[in-house]
């Protein structure tokens, strides 16, 4: 079994995902059907579909936040899977569905995060992250006093505290303005991971090399 | 230890800047102590009924609270955030001893004014400190898994309170007969088997707190 924590790993073990025959359901609503594909460090994979077609879903599987009803999805680290409690240590996921603490300031944030995930970065990493975004000088704000733009921005912030080996961004540019969507991308490409981009926008769709289409709300399933 | 302390530190801030928990913790307890002050209308109350009084206040001021640290987790969405930052272990201790800072803040607060405004004789101090901390341990290693649980409930008042009372029962029960004899009363139920059981209760609904919250906050 490899060392799966990144801050003790001496050399960087090689990831992996692999997603084998998922299917998941909610109700009657059959949300994906068959799922398929795997998918490495430095590799980017889009999954698109309508509103409600499960992308979503599909990402809080891949996080380990929800359980397929059959299939297997694994994280691998040199061959080796990860066991899905330890997932949290590599995933980074920026979501509609997650948020920061508002009542807390960016860089209270990022220090809990730092703190509760054992990543020990330093002060000097949170203000580098937070300039990369374009935070200088709001790092001792509250979240609440910020603009859904510039939480959208603090929350990748925070994904990439930990230089997660999957990242996973669901809508990553829905409220962001010209400027911060290329700072979002130019961030992105400084950094060595496994990508997986939830959208329906066709730009963010062609930024990743392949792509994954979620069936219809209606239940069809998906092709992967 | 750091992450769980982490965890503990950062609802203390939070909630040192919104007041979510502490507002609904000491206005019910004071509100209840008041009207029940009023509805006894001076009149002494017997050491059974003073005891049954004290831990009903506290058994339901806990309830409307102490769930709190998790239902604002969801409410607000940092949920994900927290799952997919910190052990699992450490968001479990580092609410359980915020929400036991909590609880004994209001036993601390609400001793007194009982003692003043219901006009009850506490005669066993010693016996009535280790009550309330045994007693607290187990109502907030109880509540705190409850707390995570109901937190994914849409119904979650409700089914607070269904699942939390039957649990709660044998501590509470228990905790009525040991206060009894702290306000001068005799109970049936020897003291020092009353605070075994409590004893009992606390160990065993921590380590299954512990145990059992990995399953209710990932599945």
């Amino acid at each position: 079994m490899p060392d799966d924590n990144p801050k003790t790993s001496s050399v960087a073990p090689q990831f992996s995902l692999i997603i084998d025959n998922v299917s998941k359901s909610f109700g009657p609503h059959l949300i994906c059907r068959n799922i398929t594909c795997e998918l490495a460090i430095g590799q980017s994979l889009a999954v698109i579909g309508p509103n409600g077609s499960g992308k979503s879903t599909m990402v809080k599987m891949i996080a380990g936040l929800v359980r397929p009803d059959s299939g297997r999805i694994r994280h691998l680290l040199d061959g080796f899977p990860i066991k899905p409690e330890y997932w949290h240590r590599h995933v980074g996921l920026v979501s509609p569905e997650l948020a920061l603490y508002e009542e807390l300031t960016a860089r209270e944030n990022l220090a809990f995060a730092n703190q509760v995930g054992g990543w020990e970065r330093s002060r000097r990493d949170f203000d580098d992250l937070l300039a990369e975004f374009g935070l200088k000088g709001r790092g001792d704000d509250r979240v609440s006093t910020y603009s859904s733009g510039m939480k959208q921005r603090l929350k990748l912030a925070a994904a990439l505290l930990k230089e997660p080996r999957l990242l996973l961004l669901d809508e990553p540019t829905i409220t962001l303005d010209v400027d911060g969507t290329a700072r979002v991308w130019a961030a992105l490409a400084r950094r060595q991971t496994a990508l997986i981009i939830a959208t329906n926008d066709p730009e963010e769709a062609g930024r990743a090399e392949a792509r994954l289409a979620m069936g219809a709300p209606e239940g069809r399933g998906a092709d992967g | 230890m750091v992450e769980m302390w982490a965890v503990f530190r950062k609802d203390l801030r939070s909630e040192y800047r919104t007041r979510y928990a502490v507002n609904a913790l000491f206005l019910f307890a004071l509100v209840t102590l008041t009207a029940l002050s009023f509805a006894t209308g001076g009149a002494g109350l017997s050491p059974l009924l003073a005891a049954v009084f004290f831990w009903v206040i506290l058994f339901f001021s806990a309830l409307s609270s102490l769930a709190q640290t998790f239902v604002k987790e969801a409410e607000t969405k940092t949920e994900l955030f927290l799952k997919l930052t910190a052990p699992d272990d450490a968001v479990f201790f580092g609410k359980w001893g915020f929400n036991l800072l909590l609880i004994v803040l209001l036993e601390i607060v609400l001793t007194p004014l009982f003692v003043v405004m219901l006009d009850v004789n506490l005669v066993h101090w010693e016996i009535w400190a280790g009550a309330l901390l045994l007693g607290g341990v187990g109502l907030v290693s109880t509540i705190t898994l409850l707390g995570a649980l109901i937190a994914a409930a849409n119904v979650r008042g409700a089914l607070f309170s269904v699942l939390a009372f039957p649990v709660l029962l044998p501590l509470l029960v228990t905790a009525i007969r040991v206060s009894e004899v702290c306000f001068g009363g005799r109970s049936e139920v020897a003291t020092g088997d009353a605070f075994l059981v409590l004893g009992a209760y606390a160990v065993i609904s921590t380590t299954a707190g512990w145990l059992l919250f990995p399953f209710v906050w990932r599945d």
